[in-house]
């Protein structure tokens, strides 16, 4: 059945556009301000996957996996029926709750960039808005929630399925918010920035919870079939592994 | 023979599946006027509003076959990434030799 339906996507897969922001539509100020801080972030993911990779090797095999996890979620057109449009997952809770949130920002980024150069998904002066929005806001807000959870003592799949909807609505948010900055004008900002929001709420409120429920399944299928693997990333401690068997 | 029969029921199954799913996804995605992006109903339509308009992309990958020359190029570059690390990132690093001389 899986291979069913990973052939029907990709049979019928075409570029879903969705928080990635187009060319043009900044005014250059506030592209350039997106990438300024954008630029900071993926430098400490850069350092924190050398980090990473010093001290075990298989992790830059996982970040490669990831970002081709990431560059086919962020670009996998979903109709949602409710409101007649299509729209896209973001992906970014997953990296971010495996790697930690910089190197997600790193992943995100390097997603980013192909998308804007080879599918014209997403501009490239746009790019620092699109980095900021999925890669920082979305991968903090799911790592945040996904730690947070894990220590008030939620299990792995709830937790899991918050940090996916958070991401998801987090990434949205933030593009209400840098669309909104960007092109008011002499506009009222909190106006704008709520229609804004509220324009995204019909596709995006399903489409998050879509996220949740697949941030759930990947995270709880890893911990069935290679709970090593989240003990290695600190996700599980052995004693869980060892009672979830007993 | 159970084994003969047994997969062309499967070849059966796949011939008789697979279409009518690749149908039922396309059905979605072809539909000519609604399942726009968000980005066009939402973000290129507030903008626009806000005498913002989209530009065409920096680099249009669309013009000829372009988009297979940098598919192309990023198998090619790829490929030599990949083959250049595999035996660092496949096999597993041996472990220093050790000092087999007996000390008197």
């Amino acid at each position: 059945m899986k291979r069913y339906v990973i052939i029907s996507f990709l049979a019928v897969a075409a570029p879903a556009h969705a928080m990635h922001i187009s060319e043009g539509i900044l005014p250059l100020g506030w592209a350039t301000l997106w990438f300024a801080l954008a630029v900071p972030f993926v430098a400490l993911g850069c350092r924190e996957l050398k980090r990473l990779s010093q001290v075990d090797l298989a992790m830059k095999p996982l970040v490669g996996l990831l970002a081709a996890v990431v560059f086919i979620i962020s670009c996998m057109p979903i109709p949602v029926p409710t409101a007649g449009t299509c729209s896209h997952p973001c992906g970014t809770a997953i990296s971010a709750i495996l790697v930690g949130p910089f190197v997600s920002v790193l992943i995100s980024t390097v997603a980013l960039l192909i998308q804007a150069l080879v599918m014209a998904h997403g501009g490239l002066t746009t790019l620092g808005a699109d980095i900021v929005s999925m890669g920082i806001v979305g991968s903090f807000a799911g790592y945040g929630t996904f730690k947070g959870l894990r220590r008030f003592g939620a299990s792995l799949g709830v937790a899991a399925f918050c940090a996916g909807v958070l991401t998801d609505w987090a990434t949205y948010m933030t593009t209400s918010l840098e669309l909104a900055t960007g092109i008011r004008g002499s506009e009222p900002f909190l106006p704008l920035f709520t229609k804004i929001m509220i324009a995204f709420i019909p596709t995006q409120l399903p489409l998050g919870l879509l996220e949740g429920a697949m941030t759930a399944g990947m995270v709880t299928l890893l911990a069935r079939k290679r709970p090593d693997l989240l003990v290695r990333m600190r996700l599980m401690k052995q004693q869980e592994i060892a009672d979830a068997r007993s | 023979m159970p084994d003969r029969k047994r997969r062309l029921k499967i070849l059966l199954l796949h011939m008789i599946l697979l279409p009518t799913l690749i149908y039922t996804l396309s059905f979605f995605s072809l539909a000519p006027k609604s399942w726009t992006g968000v980005d066009e109903a939402v973000v290129e339509k507030v903008a626009k509003e806000h005498g913002r308009e989209a530009k065409p992309p920096l680099i249009n990958t669309e013009q000829g076959d372009l988009l297979l020359f940098i598919f192309l190029l990023g198998g090619a570059v790829g490929g030599f990434a990949g083959g250049y690390c595999w035996r660092m990132l496949v096999s597993e690093k041996k472990a220093p030799p050790q000092n087999t001389k007996d000390k008197p």
